[in-house]
Formats: C-alpha cells, sequence, structure tokens
C-alpha cells in the first residue's frame, strides 16, 4: 500500500526546477531539447499545478518527453498515445492531458487514432515533433520524408509522396491547428499558451530538427542560417485595410492555402473552431441519463434494471 | 427430457387429460426475422417468474437479412444442466425447419407444424404430429395486416394452452415489451396470442400439460438475462464506470449495454476506432484512476495483444472480456468455440502473466466478472475474461444478486502520497497514484519499459529478472488465495472430467447420466484459468484417468487447449482429451462417448459407458 501523508504545505509559485525530472537522454542539439525547454516556459509562465497536468506519451525519440518532465506521467506505446490520452481526458476532466510524439508516432502507426481523436474533438494537446525521419530506430524513411531524402530503408532516395502535416490536420477535424520551429522558443510558448487556452482537441505540429539523422532538415525557417521565419498573422477585427490580408483561423480554405504554400511555408495558428468537445457531450449525456434515473444511488439504479428482469 | 418422470393425471369429465412434466425441451426452429427469439425469451422469462429452471440455445444466422434459425427453451422444475440433446416438442415454421430438426425430436415427440408451408411424413409413426395453419390463422387473426409479423405470439399462444402456461405472466410480460411501442403492436400481438391461446388442439393431441410446482428453497426471485447482459450487469455491479471497444459478434451486446447504461451511473463507454484505440483508450481511463474495462471476440482481441502487454507491464488493472467464437480469423462468427484459451494466456510478446478466467453459466457471468474486477485492482493487473458464443446468448434465470451485500462503489483514490511513493516496489503490490495526486517526492511515469521501482527506463539485467518475477509472483500470490473447485460425482474413482467455460451444465449431466449408468465418473470445473488454484494435484490423483473436455481442437499432438496446459503444469500422462469443432455447445451424449472412446482406448477390460 502507499503511505497517504498530510496534504502538503501551501504552494510556492512553480520554478523550472519543479518541472524538470530526468536528464533528457536526447542526441546534444536535437531540437527536442528546445521544445521541451519552452515547455517548461510555458507551464511556469501559466503556473499550472502539477495536479492539473498530465504529459503522456507513445514511442520514438520524441516520445521520451514524459521521462523528462517531472509531472503525472505516461509512456505508451508506439502510436496509441492518443487512445490513450482519450481515455485520461475523458475520465478525468480536471486534467488538461498533453500528448507529445513524432512524426511516423502521429501520421504513420498512429495515423487513423489521430484522425479519430480529432473529429471527436477530444479535449486535449498533442504537440507533434517532427523530424521527418525515424530517429530512435536509426534513420529510416517517416510518412513526412521529403522525396530524395536518403534513408537506410530508402537508400537512393525515398519516392512515396510525404504526408503534408497541415493538410492532414485540416482534413482530420482537429479544432485548433498550429505549427511552430524548434529553433523559436517563444513562438513555441505562444503556440502553448493558445493550444491550452482552447476546448477540444489542439493540434501543434513542431518542426524539430534531428541532428544525428536528419541535420538541417528545417534551415530553411532558421534565419540564422539564412533562412526566414514567416508567422502567420492573424486578424485583429480593427477594420484596417491591413487586416483585410491578414489570416481568418476560423476559415478552413484560407488555412488549406497556408498548408500549400511552398517549404518553409509559414508558422502560428492555422485553425480555430469552437464546436463541442467529446468531454462537454459526453458530460450532458451523463447529465441527461442521470436524470433520467432522478439522480437515484447507483445501487438503486441496478436494483431497478433486475427487477425489470424477473 | 419428458417421458421417464413424467405422469399422467386421471381425466376428469371427458376432458383431455392434462400430463405433469418435470421438464421439457421446446425447440423452435424457423428463419431468424420470424421473431422465434422472442417467443424463446418470453418464454424463458416466464419460467424465470415462476421459479422454474429455464435454459435457452439459440443459433442466429451471421447474415443480418435473416436464414434459418432456432432457439431451444428447455424449462423444468428440477435443475436444467444443460438446453437438452433431443427436444420433446419441435415446432416446424418451414419445410427446411422440418427437414433440419425432426432429428432432433425423439421418439415419442410432438411435431407442431405450420399447415401452409411444412408438409411432414405422416407416415413417420415416431412422432405426434399436431399441424396448425399457423400463417393463415395469424393473418385472419391480426386482420392481415401484420402479414406473417404475429406468428411468433400465435405459437406462444399455442403454447401457453398446450403446455397450462400462467397466461396472466405471460400477458404481462409481453405488456412489458411491446406497450413502449405504439398501441396498434401491442393490440396485434394480443390478437395474435389470444388466436393461438384459444385454438383447439384438443383434435390432434390426446393431452395437454403442466409442469410440475418447482420446489425451491427459500425461494427469492429470479431474473432472467442472457450472458452478456450477465457481463454487463455484473461489471456494472463491481464498480466498473468505464469502458471502450469496437464492435464484434457476439460480443457487440455488452458494449451497447454499456454504452446506455455506464451513463445513468455517471460513466462513459466509448466506441473507438478499431481495437487497438480501444484497449489504449481503456488503459488511459485505468491510468487516470478508475475501473475500467475493453471487450471484443476473437479477431479484436488479437488486435489488443500488444496494449495488453503494456498493461501487464506497466502493471495497470483492466478487466478484457473476450466472448470466443470459432476462430481463427473471421472464421465462424456466430458458432462457439473455446479456442481462445492459449491466446489469452500467451498472445502478448515477451514474459506477460496475466489472469485469465472463464465463467461456467449465465450466473457465473456475473459473479465471475465481479471477481475479475476485484482481482485487476487488487493484483495491478489485466484480467480476462473468456465468456463463448453459446453463453453469450444463453438465457438463464437465476436468484437476484443481493446487491446489499455485493455491490461496490467505484473510488478514485487522489490522497497526496509520500516521499517514499514509488509506482513499482520490489516489495509489494503496485499502488499507482493516478494523475492529479500531490505528490511529496517526485511525480511518477508509468511506462512498457522496463523501470526501476521509480519508474525510470533501465536495461539493467538483475533489475529486469526482479521485475518479471515480482509480475510472475504476483500471479503466484494470487493462486494461493484461489478456491480449490468442488468436485461433483464420485469422490475417487476411474474418470475426471475436466472443463472449463461454458461446457459446465453438459459435463455435469453427463456425469449425473454416468453415474447413473454405474460409473464411477466426476467432474472438476475450472474458473479461474490462469494462474490454476493451488491444490488440483490430490484431485487429479484419486482418479485413474483425468479427461479434459473442450469445444476445441486436438491440435498437432493430440490435446486442446486446456489439457495441453494441464498436462505441461502436472506432467501426468493420464490427461487427455475430448474435444470437438463443430461450433456447436457439446451434447450430454458426445461427451459420453468420448469417455467411453478414451476409456476404451486405454482399458480394454473396462467398460465405461454400459449399453451405450
Ligand atoms: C509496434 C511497434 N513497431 C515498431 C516499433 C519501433 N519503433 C519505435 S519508434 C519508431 C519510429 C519513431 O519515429 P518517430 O515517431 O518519427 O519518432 P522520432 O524517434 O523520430 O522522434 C519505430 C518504428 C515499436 N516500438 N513498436
Ligand atoms: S536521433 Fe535524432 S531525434 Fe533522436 S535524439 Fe538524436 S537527434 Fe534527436
Ligand atoms: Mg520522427
Amino acid at each position: 500500500m502507499s503511505s497517504t501523508v498530510e496534504a502538503p504545505a501551501p504552494r510556492q509559485p512553480l520554478k523550472k526546477k519543479d518541472l524538470t525530472a530526468d536528464h533528457p537522454t536526447w542526441c546534444p542539439g536535437c531540437g527536442d531539447f528546445a521544445v521541451l525547454a519552452s515547455f517548461y516556459r510555458f507551464l511556469e509562465k501559466a503556473q499550472i499545478p502539477h495536479e492539473k497536468i498530465v504529459v503522456l506519451a507513445g514511442i520514438g525519440c520524441s516520445s521520451r518527453f514524459p521521462y523528462f518532465v517531472n509531472s503525472h506521467s505516461g509512456h505508451f506505446i508506439h502510436g496509441r498515445s492518443i487512445p490513450f490520452a482519450s481515455g485520461v481526458s475523458l475520465s478525468r476532466d480536471d486534467l488538461h492531458v498533453f500528448v507529445f510524439g513524432g512524426d511516423g508516432d502521429g501520421f504513420s502507426i498512429g495515423g487513423n487514432h489521430l484522425f479519430h481523436g480529432a473529429r471527436k474533438n477530444i479535449n486535449l494537446t498533442y504537440v507533434i515533433m517532427d523530424n521527418s525521419v525515424y530517429g530512435l530506430t536509426k534513420k529510416q524513411t517517416s510518412p513526412t520524408s521529403p522525396i530524395g531524402f536518403k534513408t537506410k530503408t530508402d537508400p537512393t532516395g525515398a519516392f512515396d509522396r510525404p504526408v503534408n502535416p497541415m493538410k492532414a490536420l485540416l482534413a482530420s477535424g482537429a479544432t485548433f491547428i498550429a505549427r511552430s520551429h524548434a529553433a523559436q522558443v517563444n513562438h513555441m510558448v505562444d503556440m502553448y499558451e493558445r493550444a491550452y487556452a482552447h476546448k477540444g482537441f489542439s493540434v501543434i505540429e513542431i518542426l524539430s530538427e534531428c541532428v544525428e539523422f536528419y541535420p538541417g532538415a528545417f534551415d530553411a525557417a532558421v534565419p540564422r542560417k539564412g533562412g526566414k521565419f514567416v508567422e502567420v498573422q492573424l486578424k485583429k477585427g480593427d477594420g484596417t485595410p491591413d487586416d483585410a490580408q491578414r489570416h481568418d483561423p476560423s476559415d478552413a480554405d484560407a488555412a488549406f492555402r497556408l498548408a500549400n504554400l511552398e517549404a518553409p511555408g509559414v508558422y502560428g495558428v492555422f485553425y480555430q473552431v469552437n464546436p463541442p468537445s467529446k468531454n462537454e457531450l459526453e458530460a450532458q449525456l451523463v447529465a441527461k441519463s442521470r436524470e433520467r434515473v432522478k439522480h437515484a444511488a447507483h445501487i438503486d439504479v441496478l436494483r431497478g434494471t433486475f427487477a425489470r428482469m424477473r | 427430457m419428458v417421458s421417464p418422470t413424467s405422469s399422467t393425471a386421471t381425466p376428469e369429465g371427458g376432458a383431455p387429460s392434462v400430463e405433469k412434466l418435470k421438464d421439457a425441451v421446446i425447440r423452435l426452429a424457423g428463419n431468424s426475422q420470424d421473431g422465434i427469439q422472442t417467443i424463446g425469451g418470453f418464454l424463458a422469462r416466464l419460467a424465470g417468474r415462476s421459479d422454474q429452471d429455464v435454459m435457452t440455445y439459440m443459433t442466429i444466422p451471421s447474415t443480418i437479412s435473416g436464414g434459418p434459425s432456432i432457439f431451444q427453451v428447455r424449462m423444468g422444475s428440477g435443475e436444467v444442466l444443460s438446453a437438452g440433446d433431443q427436444a420433446d416438442f419441435l415446432v416446424a415454421f418451414y419445410q427446411h425447419s422440418y427437414e433440419s430438426h425432426i432429428s432432433f425430436l425423439r421418439e415419442g415427440g410432438v411435431l407442431i407444424y405450420d399447415t401452409d408451408h411444412v408438409k411432414p411424413n405422416l407416415d413417420d409413426k415416431r412422432f405426434v404430429h399436431c399441424g396448425v395453419a399457423i400463417t393463415g390463422l395469424t393473418i385472419e387473426a391480426c386482420g392481415g395486416a401484420a402479414k406473417d409479423k404475429g406468428k411468433n405470439m400465435f405459437v406462444l399462444g399455442l403454447l401457453a394452452r398446450l403446455f397450462s402456461l400462467k397466461v396472466d405472466k405471460l400477458r404481462a410480460l409481453i405488456t412489458e415489451r411491446f406497450g413502449t411501442k405504439d398501441g396498434d403492436v401491442l393490440r396485434n400481438a394480443f390478437l395474435a396470442f389470444d388466436a393461438g391461446y384459444a385454438y383447439t388442439v384438443e383434435g390432434l393431441l390426446k393431452r395437454y400439460y403442466a409442469f410440475e410446482d418447482p420446489v425451491r428453497p427459500n425461494a427469492c426471485p429470479q431474473v432472467t438475462m442472457d450472458g452478456n447482459q450477465a457481463i454487463a450487469y455484473g461489471l456494472i455491479a463491481a464498480g466498473c464506470r468505464y469502458g471502450a471497444a469496437y464492435p464484434i459478434t457476439p460480443w457487440s451486446s455488452i458494449m451497447e449495454i454499456l454504452r446506455t447504461e455506464l451513463p445513468k451511473y455517471g460513466g462513459t463507454f466509448v466506441q473507438c476506432e478499431d481495437e487497438l484505440a480501444a484497449v489504449s483508450l481503456a488503459l488511459g481511463a485505468a491510468y487516470a484512476g478508475h475501473l475500467s474495462m475493453t471487450g471484443s471476440s476473437g479477431p479484436g482481441l488479437s488486435l489488443k495483444m500488444e496494449a495488453l502487454g503494456w498493461a501487464v507491464m506497466a502493471e495497470m488493472p483492466l478487466v478484457v472480456v473476450n466472448i470466443q467464437r470459432g476462430g481463427p480469423s473471421t472464421g465462424l462468427p456466430t458458432n462457439v468455440e473455446q479456442s481462445d484459451l492459449m491466446q489469452a494466456i500467451y498472445g502478448s510478446h515477451g514474459d506477460a502473466p496475466r489472469v485469465v478466467v472463464a465463467p461456467q453459466n449465465v450466473e457465473d457471468c456475473f459473479y465471475l466478472t465481479m471477481d475479475a474486477c476485484r482481482i485487476a485492482k487488487e493484483y495491478s493487473v489485466p484480467v480476462i475474461i473468456l465468456s463463448d458464443q453459446a453463453l453469450s446468448s444463453r438465457i438463464e434465470a437465476f436468484d437476484e444478486p443481493d446487491l446489499e451485500k455485493i455491490m461496490v462503489k467505484p473510488v478514485l483514490d487522489l490522497s497526496p502520497r509520500g516521499e517514499d511513493f514509488k509506482p513499482y516496489p520490489l516489495d509489494r503490490m503496485t499502488r499507482h497514484a493516478p494523475p492529479g495526486t500531490p505528490m511529496k517526492g517526485a511525480y511518477p511515469t508509468v511506462t512498457g519499459l522496463e523501470h526501476d521501482e521509480g519508474g525510470h527506463p533501465t536495461g539493467n539485467p538483475a533489475l529486469h529478472m526482479k521485475m518479471t518475477a515480482k509480475r510472475r509472483d504476483k500471479l503466484r500470490q494470487l493462486a494461493a488465495t484461489l478456491p480449490v473447485p468442488e468436485v461433483c460425482g464420485d469422490q475417487d474413482g476411474d474418470v475426471l472430467l475436466v472443463g472449463w467455460g461454458s461446457t459446465w451444465g453438459p459435463i455435469r449431466e453427463a456425469v449425473k447420466r454416468g453415474q447413473a449408468a454405474g460409473q464411477k465418473i466426476a467432474h472438476l470445473h475450472l474458473r479461474h484459468i490462469h494462474p490454476l488454484p493451488n491444490g488440483l494435484e490430490p484431485i487429479f490423483a484419486r482418479y485413474r484417468q483425468v479427461f479434459v473436455v473442450e469445444v476445441n481442437d486436438e491440435g498437432l499432438y493430440g490435446f486442446g487447449q486446456l489439457a495441453t496446459l494441464l498436462r505441461a503444469r502436472y506432467a501426468l500422462n493420464k490427461i487427455r482429451s475430448i474435444t470437438k469443432t463443430d461450433g456447436l455447445t457439446y451434447r450430454v451424449r458426445e461427451i459420453l462417448e468420448g469417455v467411453r472412446r478414451l476409456s476404451g482406448e486405454q482399458t480394454s477390460t473396462f467398460s465405461l459407458y454400459p449399453g451405450a
């Protein structure tokens, strides 16, 4: 039995040191470090207590995330983190569920789950750390590997057409879709904050370089390396002529146009709408069902059922 | 069966005599769209309400649009153990029903047939023929509007008269069933029922029948349900409020019930995109601190295997229901087989010990499901419940459970944990701290990677050995607490029949019949299969032969799946197999034939089945 003790003393504001756990096992220079650092920064800024979050993942380098955050966390199996997280979310409305994973975990083995978790609008935040390669298994082709990329499973260069992550996410029915880059810590923090505030299925695709197997993959968006990091300008509703040029995140067609831009594309919130989440709809079903049984004690509900089976 | 125990009452004033029955097997044969399941269901529930014992047997076609279908009801005033090898009464709706099922009617049995559709061989004097224009009379009664929809109600009326059934109780059941639909449905049902009841079979049959008054000690009300309902309500009684699944026959009815029922208890059941998602979602709810479940049938269980391995590694409690059907692959979706045992025990990769239990009848579907829930929580382990297609659709009546005594309240334990908390302690049982729990020390990670006591990944050989042993030893601890099953029949002797799952009734009846014929024979039924309870060796030692009766294949080496396990576990050559793969439940006769065959092989001087 676990020992129980008195409740902890009044809470001190969360600091980074409260949030760090095992030292990350990633290769030095891996983009995932920055994704983690910006997550700490976001949690610190938002002052979300430990008891309100849970960090989950599938399998992959990126999916090692839970070990590196001092919070309730779970390391599940390859590709199934979304249904696992859905089970947590749908049964525990008091928690905010964060899910981390790679491009293979999300778009290949877990593709079907991503699609259904998104269309059901389950309340959680999913961060896909896209390095366009299989890192953990050491350089095989991933569903986002570009044509021509040489891997151990495509030594002469990949020729299957890659998934366009943003288009796939838009088609999935996700209700908050954003894109960021591991070289942009402030931008990532901003995206975390917006995703966290969203009710429903929020997903952030973060380009995160695998320095070991795909170095330089996303340099085209790194100003320091001569690239361009272009942010999506969201409408402000200020009626200015400039505003007409800005992006309306509830406009799916406009979002698809952004998704269709040539690499390195743009970064920010592509899409956001607010239909009810599955969490809300299930809660309504429970409320109606409880009403129908006149809020009876559980034992009496079952007794009533048995009485009808006599 | 009727004949040995029935007696004819004295006829009164020329009225047809009434024969008292101890029990009767009635087989209804038609097409699935005729609603014969409805007749069967009414009869079963009536028996339950009349404190009679009842068991049903149903075959359903796997095509939705219908096809030949049967429903067999065995009602009796004593203990009813099987749905019956032979029918005493056969109701044939069509020529094909007659042709396929007349061989099931015992000699002297009564054939009731629809003269509008069936031309029986009236020269066959083995049977009593009773032709009734079921179709025509139903149309007449309901004014033609109902077409042949009311035939089942007409037949129910006919049977009510024939068996002197309690009409007021039947009418109440019909009202409960159809009363919520629009008025016409209920009115037509009664029109057809009354026409059937009023029909005089006196010209055709010499007598009416009535069941003997049941002798039930301290009768408490009985509930009548099928095995799948019993599992669903067992889960609710045990405090399970969360689940997820994907539809598949014959599992689906459980998820349909839970989807409707759980919200009444504040819970949620999710229909997922596939079984991989279903088991994962259920595990998410378990990790979140709830008692949670998933379920499926054969193909779906296969898909859940990787995640079940995670549950073993992460030591996550989970209840998994598997309603076995004929396999492999899509196999025989609407037939029975007990061929998922090895997959349930060993189906995941790696050394992944988990618990497997198998309910023996409908009542046990309720209680063993509750026990599975208890075990999952106490040992922080996945528990697989192996039921099967036969149990899923079989209707039985049993004493209404005393909920006051057994109902379990769901608890979500988020009490703060101390500095010394470890998710995977080596010296005690794992008790997870669900998310939301305030922690004094580090926050825990649950994981499918091999780990140390704190949940940190490790490849350390010594730790892998220790953790593997921990996951195995907790099942040994469980085994030590399991009750040794009772042996029914001779307490020592020639043959011990060992069974598991839905074969309980037929095996028990086989033993009774064998004993009546002078055999020294007994029955041991295993409900907890992995781990096995301790203390079986001394039982096996008391018998010269141990025959394991299963509905699966004898395999490459001549042994069914449980027999293989028992031989490996006890290294006894005398353990052998009686198996079959026809997709149907065992008939008592088949078991006795198996006993005779195996005994004959082993001991030439010894006949276990005299006169067969
Ligand atoms: C069922 C299953 N199949 C395959 C694997 C092996 N595997 C582990 S991670 C991985 C791919 C990881 O790629 P990605 O999801 O992009 O994560 P990254 O390592 O690049 O962060 C594979 C194929 C596994 N663990 N489980
Ligand atoms: S292999 Fe690539 S993705 Fe994995 S830790 Fe190293 S750099 Fe990061
Ligand atoms: Mg990757």
